[in-house]
């Protein structure tokens, strides 16, 4: 035996838990969104995100080897996550090109210029993904219809998303119970079978990764249930005082992002709070400004504005909310 | 069932002696005998070299009130007076005695027989506390007597019995509560008599079922205690978090458990109370689990104070080859011991063998916020914050956000997934925050 004992302060003892676990978790999780995506979608999905957990991969090496001169630490799993939730915020026909560009915004910009992982103020996927919406409007929002595995990739036909056709309709002055027979329904939207970014469309297999993740405990359900509420809770309001004006609550759930934001993109550990009676102020901030964008606002769909906007509150939160202390009643006595 | 609502973890429980009966340890050929085995003032030594010890013979005398008196745990000849290192990894006094046969002293009575019947008056219990040295058994080793002693202006109610034995791989009080079952509600109701209650709650895990058992069973025929099993939760045997599980009281920040007219004794101490009142035995031997993952034979042995760890390591079957740490007490709060020479005091429990491949530290990451040290704190504090601001020397901000309240159970470091030194730091921070506060009083 080695004649050396260890000597350290308590505890002796730690959980298996490792960051890489966590993140590998997270990207066990998405999984089920991915082979749905791939299943509505064809092979354009997966062109897609290979591209972009690679450019990720390869940029954040580039910047850890040469730029920073660190040990490089690409295998933790955080630009892969990174770079599978930026490929899951955009259409599956996205040339490459536009892909590489928004991956180095993610990486290089959203994430390496502030120190990298633990630092970033601002979820690296939706910066990336707003940058290229703003610079790339038109491919960033002209999406695929679901036309199965054999869908061609740059020549697939593409379509409008329920929420566009709904929010240009009520613009137009058409009333709902029109417009709904000109969208999937509920059920089908469930499903996934509708046009959207490559990993938003499938309800089921969001849940299913949502499920995972709070089994797994890798992350706990305040920030998820507080930001499907309260769009739930908003849209309702705004369906009961005129229904053929206002989506339903189910419909606004159900399309676009708001459960692959509430479940992935608001709950980024570096970009959330990090008190639960923090974390729930943020997810109803995220749901509210995501309807109010979605409603009265110039984009059809708002939860990527929503999160980055609440990603901007967070340090605020962590400094001026804090988490109920142990005995806090009597505080001067 | 019952539990403390905020934050706590489940480490693995690793109980490997929880059916491994008490037995005695031979008596070692010299033990060493620290002057200071409890919290406050060290003892005064009181014999010279030379002298002719008995077993339960005071060796040193208590200086104040807080602080006990200290007894030779074996008979025969005191050989030096002299420092070791202890526990704690530092120097200080003891007494080191050569051993010879095994005389008691005569007015200690070495009989099995029970006995319930309680003689002395309240005041004469508490002074017998202090004579008998006393300490809480369950590592803290705060002198018992002061906890009995209730100041005027305060009162007590119910006296919490700590059964939890929360930290994993330690069964010396489960083992007590299967095996001394009557001593130990004796012991209780000696207590209770003293802080003058008449309920007492003992809180025991649901995972000593048995001993949950067993004293419900013996409790019948006794007035006014109580059994509480809880739910398995890491830190319950914090005081305030069993307080708080028990009685739903929670004490404030910076105040003690009288404060919500409570008192928290464990079931070590309250057997050691029993053979103090009731057979005039002191302090001079106490029940600790030997354990550890790669040990032949894992047990709980009756050890002699003064004992070398060494001679605890010998009898469960020598100290294995791949030994890379021997904690005193349990793995979340225990302390690494630097050899096996050190003693076991009144504090010690337990000590743990850790294979080396368990035995070192993950490298340390950065954080990625994921707030699981918030979510764990049992005391509702921000560990990433209050490290970060250790770190940066900000005491001030420090003291603000409640440094002070953290109470060293280790459930961030634990759990934070970089591997980060959380509660390095935060002592860091909390020991300077105290020192701080202190000199702003002298002033």
């Amino acid at each position: 035996m080695s004649n050396i004992l260890k000597i350290s302060l308590s505890p002796h003892s730690h959980s298996p838990e490792t960051t890489r676990k966590l993140m590998f978790g997270v990207i066990i999780a998405l999984l089920p969104a991915l082979f749905a995506s791939v299943f509505y979608f064809g092979y354009g999905a997966i062109i897609v995100t290979t591209v972009s957990v690679a450019s990720c991969l390869l940029f954040e090496y580039l910047i850890q080897r040469f730029v920073f001169r660190k040990p490089v630490s690409i295998t933790d799993g955080s630009a892969l996550v990174t770079g599978l939730l930026l490929a899951f915020n955009v259409p599956s026909n996205l040339p490459v090109f536009i892909v590489i560009i928004g991956s180095f915004v993610s990486i290089a910009i959203a994430k390496m210029t502030f120190g990298g992982l633990g630092n970033n103020p601002f979820n690296p996927a939706l910066v990336g993904r707003v940058f290229m919406l703003i610079s790339f409007p038109v491919q960033l929002t002209s999406w695929p219809v679901p036309g199965g595995f054999g869908t061609g990739y740059t020549d697939a036909i593409t379509g409008a998303t329920p929420l566009a056709i709904i929010k240009e309709g009520i613009k137009n002055g058409e009333p709902l119970s029109q417009l709904v027979t000109q969208i999937p329904t509920p059920a089908q939207m469930f499903l996934g079978n509708m046009g959207g970014s490559l990993g938003e469309v499938a309800a089921v297999a969001l849940l299913i990764g949502f499920i995972y993740l709070l089994v797994r405990k890798i992350i706990t359900w305040h920030i998820p249930v507080s930001v499907i509420g309260s769009v739930a809770v908003f849209t309702a309001i705004l369906w009961l005082i005129n229904p053929e004006k206002y989506a339903s609550p189910i419909f606004h759930i159900l399309a676009g992002g708001v459960l692959l934001g509430a479940i992935f993109m608001a709950t980024d550990y570096v970009t959330s709070p990090m008190n639960h009676r923090s974390q729930i102020i943020y997810g109803c901030g995220i749901g509210i400004l995501t309807v109010i964008i979605r409603v009265w606002g110039a984009y059809p769909e708002g939860v990527s504005f929503a999160i980055l906007i609440m990603n901007a509150f967070v340090p605020l939160m962590n400094s001026y909310i804090k988490p109920r202390r142990f005995g806090e009643e009597v505080k001067n006595g | 069932m019952k539990t403390f609502p905020l934050g706590g973890v489940h480490p693995p429980e690793n109980k490997l002696t929880a059916g491994s009966k008490i037995q005695k340890l031979d008596i070692p050929a010299t033990v060493a005998i620290p002057v200071s085995q409890h919290i406050g003032a060290p003892a005064t030594v009181s014999v010279n070299k030379g002298d002719s010890v008995k077993a339960g013979q005071v060796i040193a005398t208590n200086k104040g009130f807080v602080s006990v008196n200290i007894h030779s745990s074996v008979s025969g000849k005191v050989n030096k007076v002299d420092t070791l290192i202890d526990t704690s990894g530092y120097k200080q006094t003891a007494v080191f005695i050569d051993t010879a046969g095994d005389e008691w002293l005569e007015t200690i009575d070495r009989t099995d027989e029970l006995k319930t019947e309680i003689k002395l008056s309240s005041e004469e219990i508490i002074k017998k506390c202090q004579e008998s040295g006393i300490v809480g058994l369950g590592g803290a080793t705060f002198p018992s007597h002061v906890k009995l002693t209730v100041p005027a202006g305060k009162k007590c109610d119910v006296l919490i019995i700590n059964g939890v034995e929360c930290e994993p791989y330690l069964t010396s009080d489960h083992r007590l509560m299967l095996e001394y079952g009557r001593e130990v509600l004796a012991g209780i109701s000696i207590l209770m008599k003293a802080l003058k209650v008449n309920r007492a709650l003992i809180g025991i895990e649901n995972n000593k079922s048995d001993a949950i058992e067993n004293l419900e069973t013996l409790a019948a025929s006794f007035q006014g205690i109580e059994i509480w099993p809880l739910k398995v939760k890491y830190p319950q045997g914090a005081e305030k978090q069993l307080i708080k599980a028990l009685t739903r009281r929670e004490v404030p920040s910076g105040r003690l458990p009288l404060d919500v007219n409570a008192i928290v004794h464990n079931i070590g101490t309250a057997f050691a109370v029993y053979e103090a009142v009731q057979k005039n035995k002191p302090l001079f031997e106490r029940v600790v689990t030997i354990t550890g993952k790669s040990l032949a034979r894992p047990g709980n042995y009756v050890v002699r104070i003064g004992t070398p760890v060494g001679k605890l390591i010998e009898a469960a079957g020598g100290l294995p080859e791949n030994t890379g740490k021997i904690i005193s007490g349990g793995p979340m709060m225990g302390k690494a011991l630097i050899n096996a020479e050190v003693p076991v005091v009144k504090g010690t429990s337990g000590i743990i063998l850790v294979p080396e491949d368990e035995a070192g530290r993950m490298e340390s990451q950065v954080c990625i916020r994921c707030a699981k040290c918030i979510a764990v704190c049992p005391m509702g504090l921000e560990p990433y914050l209050l490290m970060s601001i250790s770190q940066k020397n900000m005491f001030e901000r420090a003291e603000k956000e409640r440094i002070t309240d953290c109470m060293e159970c280790g459930s961030c470091s634990y759990t934070c997934p970089a591997g980060r030194p959380l509660l390095d730091f935060i002592r860091l921070g909390k020991s300077t925050v105290i020192r701080m506060a202190r000199e702003r009083v002298v002033k």
